[in-house]
């Protein structure tokens, strides 16, 4: 027994040693300006975690920022938007990755564990509604057909329902699975609290709703502008009213609120406590300078400059 | 009187064959369909990630970009998990097989535990997830470290590894047992000497399964709170870490493409670590099984 589990052992520890002994490639730097501390100065622990929608972003500002503190050590986590709040209620985390606003339960539960907080918007997102590129029917939807369509009443959903020219088809859904936060967004924006059709497909992968999309002509799905934006091909996206008129989510339509209800912002919810410290207050000034650029290159889009200056004023303000 | 009435044998005997080829025919059908998903499976991924498996892939942190991404922290973070799950399970277990074995005695108590252990072996790898997270992460204020995350993989797969090395052990014949006592072993020395080498073959079997599966699971992780991104390694086992699975989860996610790509050269790597195992395991076996 001894020997086998030596051997074993041995091997995954041969296994470590191999991998450690050459560290990873230093990536190079590219027009990201960088006024914080003295490079390389730093040390400290940041633990931040929340919604897997905001995780690209959150990456992408830690991989920039390793660069120029590599001895922060930054853990970003993927527990989802509540799982998030959960751990940073109890106050094991510094930050909180959020794709909704912070709901009235969770302010309760932090006012309770005595931790104070802020919340830092950083990026807009545009929930994209959009079906099959074959279906030649839909020309825009308006925020009421969009109810009429997606809550549960006990009947079989067909698109002649919705408009009466629309063909006599049963509609097939896809939606996000419920632990999301753009189902929460979706819920609060379009359901408005009813339940949803009981015949959608619920997944926690986006890239299923799109596949699902693509795969049926009669399908409508709703996901992260992202998805959308990756897979133009494979989808027809869906104007929708708002009351102003149909508009399409386009990064010019969410950034100046014209697609609107459904384009949402994006938050991180920041411990004040944590703040004074030089490092986290470090790595936040370093976010708000530059997630505008970087959500805009892994699909999402970036806050008026302007409303970074107001945060980082804020920060600025909590530090001292 | 003849023995054997020829045209009954005859007559049935277009039957037989006939049976004989078709039994034959739908088992190898099913061997066949076997082989079918699992080249059909590798085909997929291999002919997806292949392009982006090279030595920077291996060797460098997750990125945005999926040109520069890779899953140094992630396959580090996996390599020391094992290393908690693979000694504690391997204790844990056999220690636990040999005492339902070999010493306990066969009452009401022992009966229930035996249930237990079995019904355990189906809980869903969430479950463990959520009780980790009560006992190690928060109770014993672990955090989501290397050592917490290793011991609820450990409690994952103890069920299946017991059960398996009990199996084992209740094969060996008892005829070795008595004869090392007939020799004046103890009963220590018998289970050393005797039962140990002679089961241990069976005994790996099962718990290279189970650590495989250890490897493989993503929502035990999940629900721990396992970091996802980090830029740096372990030191320690009470240090933050990511893994694997994890990592391949979220590219699947992503909207790009590419991360698609990237997903399946993980799974690549991930099914080279298992393959390495199982190798090491046959290794093992075949060198003890010439001695008995």
């Amino acid at each position: 027994m001894y020997k086998k589990g030596s051997i074993l052992l041995s091997c995954l520890l041969l296994g470590m040693v191999f991998l450690t002994a050459c560290g990873p490639e230093h990536l190079e730097n590219h027009d990201i300006n960088y006024d914080g501390a003295e490079v390389g100065s730093l040390e400290g622990e940041i633990i931040v975690d929340g919604s897997s929608t905001v995780f690209p972003i959150m990456e992408a500002v830690t991989e920039e920022y390793a660069m120029f503190q590599p001895h922060v050590r930054i853990s970003v986590g993927v527990s989802g938007t509540g799982g998030g709040f959960e751990r940073f209620v109890n106050g094991e985390t510094d930050m909180n990755n959020a794709s909704r606003a912070i709901e009235d339960n969770e302010i309760l539960a932090l006012e309770e564990a005595g931790i104070d907080f802020t919340e830092l918007e950083i990026a807009y997102d545009g929930l994209s509604v959009a079906v099959n590129p074959d279906n030649d029917w839909v020309d825009y939807l308006t925020i009421d057909e969009l109810k009429q369509m997606w809550i549960e009443d006990g009947t079989v959903k067909k698109w002649s329902d919705i408009r009466p020219e629309w063909p006599d088809e049963v509609i097939k859904f896809y939606s996000p699975g419920s632990d999301s936060g753009t189902f929460d967004y979706f819920d609060e924006v379009v359901l408005e609290g009813e339940q949803i059709v009981k015949d959608a497909t619920l997944s926690e992968d986006d890239n299923i709703l799109v596949t699902g999309v693509n795969g049926d002509k009669n399908a409508i799905g709703y996901f992260g502008y992202a998805y959308y934006s990756e897979n133009k091909d494979k989808l027809k996206i869906v104007p929708i009213d708002g009351g102003n008129g149909p508009v399409e989510p386009t990064k010019e339509t969410i950034i100046d609120g014209t697609y609107t209800p459904l384009s949402r912002s994006l938050y991180v919810y920041i411990k004040n406590e944590a703040v004074k410290k030089e490092e986290v207050y470090d790595f936040v000034k370093f976010m708000l300078n530059e997630v505008g650029n970087l959500a805009e290159e892994v699909g999402y889009v970036g806050l008026p400059q302007e409303k970074y200056d107001e945060q980082l004023e804020m920060m600025e303000h909590l530090h001292k | 009187m003849k023995l054997i009435d020829e045209k009954k044998v005859t007559s049935g005997m277009k039957g037989r064959i006939f049976r004989n080829s078709l039994f034959k025919n739908i088992f190898l059908l099913a061997t066949l369909l076997c082989l079918l998903f699992l080249i059909v499976l590798f085909w997929r991924i291999l002919s997806q990630g292949l392009a982006y498996l090279d030595w920077q892939f291996l060797n460098s942190l997750p990125s945005r970009k999926p040109e520069k991404a890779g899953i140094y922290t992630a396959l580090n973070g996996t390599l020391w998990m094992m290393a908690v799950v693979v000694p504690v399970t391997m204790i844990l277990g056999i220690g636990t097989a040999i005492y339902l074995e070999e010493y306990a005695k066969k009452n009401k108590f022992t009966t229930f535990i035996q249930v237990n252990i079995s019904n355990l072996a189906g809980v869903p790898s969430v479950v463990y997830g959520l009780l980790g997270l009560t006992i190690f992460v928060r109770a014993l204020n672990l955090g989501t470290s290397v050592l917490a995350a290793g011991l609820t993989m450990s409690l994952l797969i103890l069920p299946v590894v017991i059960v398996s090395a009990q199996e084992a052990i209740r094969a060996v014949p008892n005829s070795l047992r008595e004869a090392s006592y007939g020799m004046g072993a103890t009963k220590w020395q018998t289970i050393l000497n005797v039962v140990l080498p002679a089961a241990l073959p069976g005994i790996l079997t099962g718990t290279i399964l189970a650590l495989s599966r250890a490897i493989g699971e993503t929502a035990p992780l999940v629900v721990l709170g396992i970091p996802l991104y980090l830029a740096f390694l372990p030191t320690s086992f009470l240090d933050e870490f990511t893994a694997l699975p994890m990592q391949i989860y979220n590219w699947t996610s992503r909207p790009q493409a590419e991360f698609q790509n990237l997903a399946a050269a993980g799974i690549i790597v991930l099914l080279a670590i298992l393959i390495i195992m199982n190798s090491v395991a046959i290794l093992i076996r075949n060198k003890f099984q010439k001695k008995y």
